[in-house]
């Protein structure tokens, strides 16, 4: 898989429920269409939160991995 | 044929401690993040958790509350200064979790377009007027919170 280059990064480490994913829409709000965000947190229940997050609103979630106690999602902007 | 999801969270937040103030915010804001339109409704206690300085001073009630981390009998919990010290406990831990704090998930409530309605009945019989209110509420009663609920929402009652 060849590497996903985002367009906007954002940490948001140290923030627990629900800070993540309404900092995550905040985001996608402000990127155009097409655009990646890559998205960091710390908080182990944003694992499931983002990809519920990402259902609900129809955006793509591309990819999430764990690095060191960090998760870290790719998210495209679809609409 | 595929189900139509839902939209609409339709709260009703009834106390007016901190702990139980905090679900409907959490909620409140997660599912507006989610693109939902949400609705609290504040009735009796929770009218408490909108007056105007009040969101970061509520208390958590050690009587009658068996699952406190740290089990607290009901003879001692009753007596004065319980209620604060469970409070400040509570407070410690929470900021220790970095839990957002209540005025923040407020504003994020607003800023996210939630509806606040306070309880105009709550307020005739607390004695309470709209000057004793944050700003940016309205004020309704049973009729404004159930037609919004009643187009296909989720009811939540804390």
């Amino acid at each position: 898989m060849s590497e996903i280059i985002p367009h906007v990064t954002a940490d948001f480490s140290g923030l627990s429920c629900p800070m993540p994913i309404i900092k995550t829409k905040k985001a996608i709000d402000g990127m155009k269409v097409g655009e990646i965000l890559k998205m960091i947190s710390t908080d182990p229940g944003s694992v499931s939160d983002v990809q519920a997050w990402a259902a609900k609103t129809g955006q793509e979630l591309l990819s999430h991995e764990e690095m060191g106690g960090k998760y870290v999602f790719y998210i495209k902007k679809v609409k | 044929m595929s189900e139509e999801p839902t939209k609409r969270l339709a709260i009703i937040a009834l106390h007016g401690s901190m702990d139980l103030a905090y679900p409907p915010f959490i909620l409140a804001t997660a599912a507006a993040a989610m693109d939902m339109e949400v609705a609290i409704f504040f009735t009796f206690y929770g009218l408490q958790i909108l007056k105007k300085g009040k969101i970061d001073k509520l208390k958590v009630a050690p009587i009658a509350n068996p699952a406190m981390p740290v089990p607290m009998p009901n003879i001692l919990g009753m007596l004065p200064g319980m209620t604060a010290m469970a409070t400040k406990m509570m407070n410690s831990w929470m900021k220790k979790a970095k839990v957002t704090k209540l005025s923040e998930l407020l504003s994020l409530s607003k800023e996210l377009g939630v509806r606040l309605i306070a309880c105009q009945m709550t307020m005739d019989v607390m004695g309470i007027k709209k000057e004793d209110l944050i700003d940016g509420l309205e004020i309704g009663g049973a009729a404004t919170f159930l037609e919004f609920a009643s187009h296909n929402a989720i009811t939540l009652t804390f």
